[in-house]
């Protein structure tokens, strides 16, 4: 039976046109991928990733490759005749079960030793317990007598309204910017002590490569370090759905040079 | 096994059995096809419905600022919509197909237990009205999520016993159409239909009514648990009375994981009945095709943990939920390169339901690559609960499982309604939806490696571009749809009639009997050939 129109290819190209047009002018390419980050973690779990998209890649290219094939070669209107013997084949059948297998586990080894050194909280120099609330942070800085509490900036609190009236973009880091943010020492292994005081949320800067959930009534922990070189200001969100504001609980770190850092703890202590 | 059908007991007289005219029918009927339909229909009407929802959520997301609804709606909007979608829309698809093609597929007069069939149905009709009316109490509807986490959870309204009793009654309804199912396919297939020579999609309903049978108790279980902590201060999730609440985590997705199985192993089989009927050759490697469905409904029980990497687990931990969730690749991949060989030295048309069966092969693979990359814990602590992880469960829910269903209803509804449908609208349909899903879901990718969270409903400048044409892409998808609506409306009504073999008689006892298919079919056993 002959069902399929001659026309039907119309309707396909209209749209493939329609789909290229839709992408953006102004669209910033950078923002397509993971960042790099700025810690030896950030960068290896970069790695990580890069490396299951080439395979992923790789695998498609064969897969998509050979589908699109056999949607080409074998069309009953190029006159192909089914050779309905061809019901299967153990050493086929074999090689694409043990291949993929294999490159599951080829995968999966680099992960390990990763993961080891994720969860080495060993040699930390210094401790924050990070508590989240309904909808702002705390941190405290243990053993140090600072401590303080880490909320949406105003600026942005007041464009976020609706019906506010200010236009989004008109505001410097709108929704990535704090009253008080988290400050850090470079080139420091820091450990995280993470809870929270009502709901679950997460502590999550993409450019420390790292999030972990703060989970009320329970510590958890993660480690976290800035490059020596790279003091600056990173930002962050969190990262589990905890209720209305969860979209308006921004982390903001300032990573600043050592001296630095201990001037600034020590102002800090002394004003509290 | 003709004892299980006698409620037919005026076998061979299938006249004097014309259904009754116009509600009483519908209200009263236990016949497999009516059911088959009623599920059918309500599923296309949540499907709506859900799909207004996520309409709105695309609306807002549109630019950055709140626009048109505030955090709290938001919230509530996310979360029925994932509610509607999986249990009003996806899974009672499948139980509709499974009520409708099983007995045609095993040769069977019926269900097995035709009156559980319509209680199970209007269960779950009445567990909806009862979710969707929590929009309209003080507080609001569920905003927790789909996923219920505590102690979030417990901050819902009056919305909270309501919710949870309309759980209750989808996972008894669900649970009795399992079973209606399993006894059906195990008692009452036609003599010398082994299991191994029954159509695929028949074997994965079995194992999906198996995998129901398993988790929907669980499920029932947890949301239990929250109601007791909710009402009588018991304390399972509540650290400061001795519990935790990453114990729910734990057992939401011990339900939760083997639940996206459920959604997708029926799509599986349609799949497998589709993509040989249009290459003119039969599956290839059709034991393969059995036990790789099998295999993964075993591995979906043990790899729940990965869904919460980011809570706090021990090494061991992470490592076995690391690579047990990789090994399902392997059975995934047998079952992507066997449809693939089917199509090898095939003789292959492109019909409407073939054309969603190959965007299906298509663009689940590449949900099935997002997922490796998931499963590899160092990487999922930046992935979780971003974008990137909302891209991958649409690519394997939408271009898989609704892909899947559509696929099906393109495919067999020939034979339920007996007329053909209008072919150049359900091409239209058919790359509208494939193009405006990518545009839809593709660059939500970009989001969530670029750093956006799921279910917020405003972010960061950034994010602006790809948000928009994610929009626009959901706006393009939610309005194609309405095509598809008014294509079957148009071929219930009429439309070029459809000869019992439909698309060059395939194989398989559905298209042994006419189209469309008579009230009655397979009275007396048929014969295999």
């Amino acid at each position: 039976m002959s069902i399929v129109k001659r026309n039907s290819k119309l309707p396909a190209a209209i749209f493939a046109l329609a789909a290229l047009t839709a992408l953006p002018a102004r669209a910033d390419w950078s923002l397509l991928n993971m960042p790099k980050g700025v810690s030896t973690l950030s960068r290896e779990i970069y790695g990580m990733h890069m490396i299951m998209v080439w395979i992923c890649l790789a695998i498609a290219a064969v897969t998509f490759g050979a589908m699109i094939f056999a949607m080409i070669r074998f069309r009953k209107s190029k006159g192909a005749v089914a050779d309905t013997k061809l019901l299967h084949n153990a050493r086929l059948e074999a090689a694409w079960t043990l291949v993929p297998t294999i490159i599951l586990i080829a995968m999966a080894i680099p992960s390990v030793e990763k993961l080891i050194k994720i969860e080495d909280m060993s040699g930390s120099e210094l401790t924050i317990k990070v508590t989240g609330y309904q909808w702002y942070w705390q941190y405290e800085y243990l053993g140090k007598g600072v401590s303080f509490y880490s909320r949406l900036a105003r600026t942005s609190d007041l464009a976020r309204q609706r019906g506010s009236g200010i236009d989004p973009n008109t505001v410097e880091n709108y929704l990535l910017e704090v009253d008080h943010p988290l400050v850090v020492p470079v080139g420091t292994k820091i450990r995280l002590l993470l809870t929270a005081n009502d709901v679950i949320h997460a502590w999550w800067v993409p450019d420390f490569g790292m999030k972990r959930d703060a989970i009320p009534g329970f510590m958890n922990e993660m480690w976290i370090s800035v490059d020596a070189d790279k003091p600056g200001t990173y930002r962050g969100k969190c990262a589990e759905l905890c209720g209305a504001d969860h979209g308006f609980m921004p982390i903001v770190v300032v990573a600043l040079p050592k001296p630095e850092f201990a001037a600034w703890l020590g102002q800090q202590a002394v004003t509290e | 096994m003709t004892q299980m059908a006698h409620g037919h007991e005026a076998a061979g007289h299938g006249d004097q059995h014309a259904p009754p005219k116009g509600l009483v029918r519908w209200l009263t009927t236990t016949n497999h096809k009516d059911i088959g339909t009623m599920y059918l229909v309500f599923s296309l009407a949540m499907f709506l419905v859900g799909g207004a929802f996520a309409m709105m959520i695309r609306a807002e997301l549109f630019q950055p600022g709140l626009q048109l609804v505030d955090p709290p709606f938001f919230n509530q909007l996310t979360t029925m919509h994932a509610l509607i979608m999986v249990f009003g829309a996806v899974m009672p698809a499948t139980v509709g197909l499974a009520n409708w093609m099983i007995p045609l597929q095993i040769g069977a007069a019926d269900m097995a237990l035709p009156r559980m069939n319509l209680f199970s149905f209007w269960l779950l009709f009445f567990a909806f009205m009862l979710l969707l009316s929590t929009l309209f109490v003080p507080g609001g509807a569920p905003a927790s999520g789909w996923t219920l986490y505590p102690p979030l959870v417990l901050q819902t309204g009056q919305a909270f016993p309501m919710a949870i009793f309309s759980i209750h009654l989808m996972g008894a309804s669900s649970i009795m159409g399992a079973i209606n199912v399993i006894v059906t396919i195990v008692n009452m297939r036609t003599p010398g239909m082994t299991l191994l020579k029954m159509p695929l999609f028949s074997w994965s309903w079995l194992i999906t009514a198996y995998l129901l049978i398993a988790v929907m108790p669980v499920f029932a279980g947890g949301v239990t648990m929250l109601l007791t902590d909710y009402y009588f201060h018991t304390s399972f999730f509540n650290a400061a009375g001795g519990g935790d609440p990453v114990l729910f985590q734990h057992v939401f997705w011990f339900f939760g994981h083997p639940e996206v199985y459920i959604m997708i192993l029926p799509a599986f089989g349609i799949i497998s009945e589709i993509i040989p009927t249009f290459s003119r050759k039969p599956i290839f490697g059709y034991e393969a095709m059995v036990y790789a469905i099998a295999s993964i409904a075993f591995l979906s029980f043990i790899v729940w943990a990965h869904h919460m990497f980011t809570v706090g687990m021990p090494l061991a931990g992470e490592l076995f939920f690391t690579l047990s969730t990789m090994l399902i690749a392997v059975p995934t991949g047998v079952k992507i390169f066997n449809w693939t060989a089917t199509m090898w030295r095939g003789s292959l048309t492109f019909e409407p339901p073939m054309l969603f069966a190959l965007a299906f092969l298509f663009l689940f693979t590449i949900g099935g690559f997002s997922g490796l990359m998931l499963a590899i814990v160092p990487a999922d602590f930046q992935y979780h609960d971003t974008y990137f992880v909302v891209a991958h469960f649409h690519y394997v829910l939408v271009p898989g499982a609704v892909f899947g269903i559509m696929a099906a209803v393109y495919y067999w509804m020939p034979k339920w309604t007996g007329h053909m449908y209008d072919m150049r609208l359900a091409k239209w349909h058919f790359w509208l939806t494939a193009i405006f899903v990518n545009v839809l879901f593709f660059p939500q990718h970009f989001l969530g490696l670029a750093g956006m969270q799921r279910r917020v409903p405003d972010y960061a400048t950034q994010f602006t571009d790809w948000n928009m044409v994610s929009s626009i892409g959901g706006f393009g998808f939610g309005l194609s749809q309405l095509l598809f609506v008014w294509l079957i409306i148009k071929c219930v009504k009429g439309g070029e009639r459809a000869t019992a073999g439909v698309w060059d008689w395939p194989h398989g006892l559905e298209w042994t009997v006419p189209s469309p298919a008579p009230y009655h079919t397979f009275e007396k056993s048929p014969e295999l050939h």
